[in-house]
C-alpha cells in the first residue's frame, strides 16, 4: 500500500500542515476540531507503526529517496515507536480537554493561534522522536521550543511572559549547546546520521573532539528535560502557563528530551560507554538523587498546586535519570516504562488542576478548600493520581519504582534502593496537603458553590488516570515493550 | 606539540562565546540578553563556517582548473541555524514588547520585585 511506506513522514507532514491551515481558518471551533481531527489521526498512525515495529523490525524512510548518510532517514524502532505512542497519546487525550479549557484561560481572538502552536508543539516533538539524523534533531528540537515559548505566554497571567522568556534564553542555550557538539562530531567523523556515528565514533572515541562533544550534548539536552541543576526554567513555565498547556508539555516535552538524551547516550555513544570511562555517570547519579530530594522537598512548601506539581515533576525526571545511569537493560527499562507512567499519572494531575482553575480560577491550596464535596469526580481523580504519584501497588507509578528498586538492587545499590523509597514517602507529604485541605476542610462561609467541572474535561481527565490505574494492574505489556526497546539499546553497546 | 595560537579562528570562537555567555548571564536588561543570546549563537555559526573551510579551496562548483573543494555541507546546516537564530531573536524581542507593556519596565531586577511584591 502506498500510504502505508510513508506512514512515518505522514506522522510529521499531518500537524505540520494543519498548523498554518488553523490560522488561515481562524474560527476557534473549526480549529479545534481540525486539531483534535489531526491528533487522533497522529495517533492512529503511531499505533500502526508499533504494531509494525513489533512485527516485524525497525522501519527506515530516506527522505526524498535520497540514501542515508547523505539524506536525512526517519527511522523507527521500538524505542522512537514507544515515544510516538506516548506523545500522540498524550495530544489525543489533550486536544478534546483543551476546547473549554483554553476557552477559559486564552483570549478568544488567540484561540486560533493556540491551536496552531499546539500542533507544531506536538509536530516537533514527533519529529524529535523519528529523525535519525542528529542535526535535524536540532531542528524539530527548535521546532517545539519555540512554539512552547508561544504556548506559555499565552495564558492571562503576566508572570507567563516572564516565565516564557526566561525559558527561550534557557532553552537557546541549551540547543545551541547541542548543536556545538553536533559540530564536533560532525568535524571528526565527518557524518550526522546517527546509526552511521554510532558506527564511526568508536574508531575516533578517545580524541579530546569526541569527549567535547558528548559533554556539550549531555549538558544541552538536560535543560532541554530539566535535570537539577539545569531545572530553574520549568517550574514557573509549568505554574504560569494555560492550564492546558502545561499538561500537554508536562506529559510529553519533558519525556521526549529523555528520549533525545537516551538517543545520544546509548546509540550515538553506545559503543564507547563513555558514561563509565570518563566517568560521568557519578554525577549523573548524583544530580538525579539530589533532583529526587530537591524536588519533592521543595513541592511540599508550595501553595499553588501547579507549581507544586511541577517540582514534583522534576523528581520524577530524577527516576528517570537515574534509570537511565545504571546503564543495565533493567535500569533503562525502568526508566523507559517511567517515560509511559509519568506521562499518564502527571498529565491525569494537571488535567485536574485544569478543571480546578477552570471552576474556581484559582490554583492556589488556600482556595480549594472543601472542594472534595464540590467536585467530586475532580477531586476523586486528584486522590487517585496522587497515589500513582506516591508509587502505591496497583498504580503504574508502583510498576515503574518497582522495576527501578530491582534494577538498582541488581547493581546491589543498596543505599539508593532506600533513597528511592524515602523520595517516595516525601510524595505522601505533598500530596496528603492537598487532601487534607479539600476534604477535611470546611468551604469559608459565604463563598459561591463550585459545580463539578464539565463532561468534557471531565472525560479525558478520566481516561488519562484509568489508563495509569489499567497499566498498573496489568504492567507487563508496556513493561514488555520498554524492555525489548532496552535491551536493544544496551545490545548497541556490545 | 600544542601550536600556539594554532587555529587562530577557533580562539575567536571561543571569546564570541564566553563573551556572550557572559552578557547572557550578567546582563539584567532584557533586551541585552537577548543581544547575548545572539552573540552566543553567532560564534557558533562561526565554528561551522570554519570547519567546512579547505585550505585552498574553492566554492563547490566544478569547473576547469579547480580541483580542491571546501565542503558546502556545514554552511548550509547553518544556514537553517540562521533561520532558527532570527526566530528565536524575533519572538524574544516580541516577547520582551510583552512584557514591557504588563510591567512598565524590561529591567530584570524591577521585574522580580514586581513579581515577589504580588
Amino acid at each position: 500500500m502506498i500510504i502505508g511506506d510513508h506512514l512515518i513522514v505522514l506522522q510529521i507532514i499531518i500537524p505540520l500542515m494543519a498548523a498554518p491551515l488553523c490560522v488561515f481558518i481562524r474560527n476557534p471551533h473549526f480549529t479545534w476540531a481540525l486539531a483534535t481531527f489531526v491528533s487522533w489521526i497522529c495517533l492512529a498512525i503511531s499505533i500502526t507503526l508499533i504494531q509494525q515495529v513489533m512485527a516485524s523490525g525497525d522501519i527506515v524512510y530516506e527522505l526524498g529517496g535520497w540514501a542515508a548518510p547523505w539524506g536525512i532517514e526517519y527511522r523507527v524502532d521500538m524505542l522512537n515507536a514507544w515515544v510516538l505512542v506516548i506523545v500522540t497519546c498524550v495530544g489525543a487525550v489533550v486536544t478534546p480537554y483543551a476546547k473549554l479549557s483554553a476557552e477559559k484561560e486564552i483570549d478568544h481572538d488567540r484561540l486560533y493561534i493556540f491551536y496552531a502552536m499546539l500542533l507544531l508543539c506536538e509536530t516537533g516533538l514527533l519529529g524529535i522522536t523519528v529523525t535519525g539524523d542528529a542535526f535535524n534533531l536540532f531542528v524539530f528540537l527548535e521546532i517545539s521550543s519555540l512554539s512552547t515559548y508561544v504556548l506559555i505566554s499565552m495564558g492571562k497571567d503576566r508572570r507567563g511572559l516572564t516565565a516564557a522568556y526566561r525559558y527561550l534564553i534557557v532553552g537557546t542555550l541549551g540547543a545551541t549547546l547541542y548543536i556545538i557538539g553536533v559540530g564536533l562530531l560532525y568535524m571528526q567523523t565527518g557524518s550526522l546520521n546517527i546509526a552511521d556515528l554510532a558506527k564511526l565514533i568508536p574508531a575516533v572515541a578517545d580524541s579530546r573532539t569526541v569527549q567535547a562533544a558528548m559533554a556539550f550534548m549531555t549538558v544541552g539536552l538536560c535543560i532541554k528535560l530539566a535535570l537539577f541543576p539545569l531545572h530553574m526554567w520549568l517550574p514557573n513555565a509549568y505554574a504560569f502557563a494555560p492550564s492546558v498547556v502545561t499538561v500537554f508539555l508536562a506529559a510529553t516535552a519533558t519525556k521526549v528530551g529523555v528520549y533525545a538524551l537516551v538517543r545520544v547516550i546509548f546509540t550515538i555513544f553506545g559503543g564507547v560507554d563513555l558514561l563509565e570511562s570518563l566517568q560521568i555517570r557519578d554525577i549523573i547519579v548524583a544530580m538525579a538523587i539530589v533532583a529526587m530530594f530537591a524536588g519533592s522537598a521543595v513541592a511540599i512548601y508550595q501553595t499553588n498546586i501547579k507549581r507544586m506539581l511541577a517540582y514534583s515533576s522534576l523528581a520524577q525526571i530524577g527516576y528517570m535519570i537515574l534509570g537511565l545511569s545504571m546503564n543495565s537493560v533493567m535500569g533503562v527499562s525502568a526508566s523507559l516504562v517511567h517515560l509511559f507512567n509519568h506521562a499518564m499519572t502527571k498529565g491525569g494531575l494537571f488535567m485536574v488542576m485544569g478543571c480546578v482553575v477552570y471552576r474556581i480560577s484559582s490554583a492556589k491550596l488556600d482556595d480549594m478548600a472543601g472542594l472534595g464535596k464540590q467536585m467530586p469526580m475532580t477531586m476523586g481523580a486528584f486522590v487517585l493520581g496522587g497515589l500513582s504519584l506516591i508509587g502505591v501497588p496497583l498504580t503504574v507509578g508502583f510498576v515503574s519504582k518497582w522495576a527501578l528498586i530491582q534494577a538498582a538492587l541488581e547493581k546491589g545499590w543498596w543505599p539508593v534502593v532506600a533513597l528511592i523509597v524515602i523520595s517516595s514517602l516525601m510524595a505522601v507529604v505533598y500530596i496528603w496537603r492537598v487532601v487534607e485541605v479539600v476534604y477535611f476542610k470546611a468551604a469559608p462561609e459565604g463563598r459561591t458553590r463550585h459545580k463539578e467541572a464539565p463532561l468534557m474535561m471531565i472525560i479525558p481527565m478520566l481516561i488519562m488516570i484509568c489508563t495509569a490505574y489499567y497499566f498498573g494492574i496489568n504492567g507487563v505489556t508496556t513493561m514488555n515493550i520498554a524492555g525489548q526497546a532496552a535491551e536493544a539499546l544496551i545490545g548497541g553497546l556490545k | 606539540m600544542i601550536e600556539f595560537p594554532g587555529q587562530i579562528i577557533y580562539w575567536a570562537v571561543i571569546v564570541m562565546m564566553m563573551a556572550g555567555f557572559y552578557i547572557v548571564i550578567a546582563q539584567g536588561n532584557l533586551v541585552k540578553k537577548i543581544v547575548g543570546l545572539n552573540v552566543f549563537q553567532v560564534s557558533v555559526f562561526l565554528l561551522y563556517i570554519t570547519m567546512g573551510k579547505v585550505s585552498g579551496g574553492t566554492a563547490p562548483i566544478l569547473a576547469d582548473g579547480f580541483d580542491v573543494y571546501s565542503n558546502p555541507l556545514p554552511h548550509v546546516l547553518i544556514l537553517t541555524a540562521i533561520v532558527v537564530g532570527v526566530a528565536t531573536t524575533s519572538l524574544g524581542l516580541a516577547l520582551v514588547v510583552r512584557i514591557n507593556e504588563e510591567y512598565g519596565t524590561i529591567e530584570d531586577d524591577e521585574i522580580l520585585k514586581q513579581e515577589s511584591d504580588a
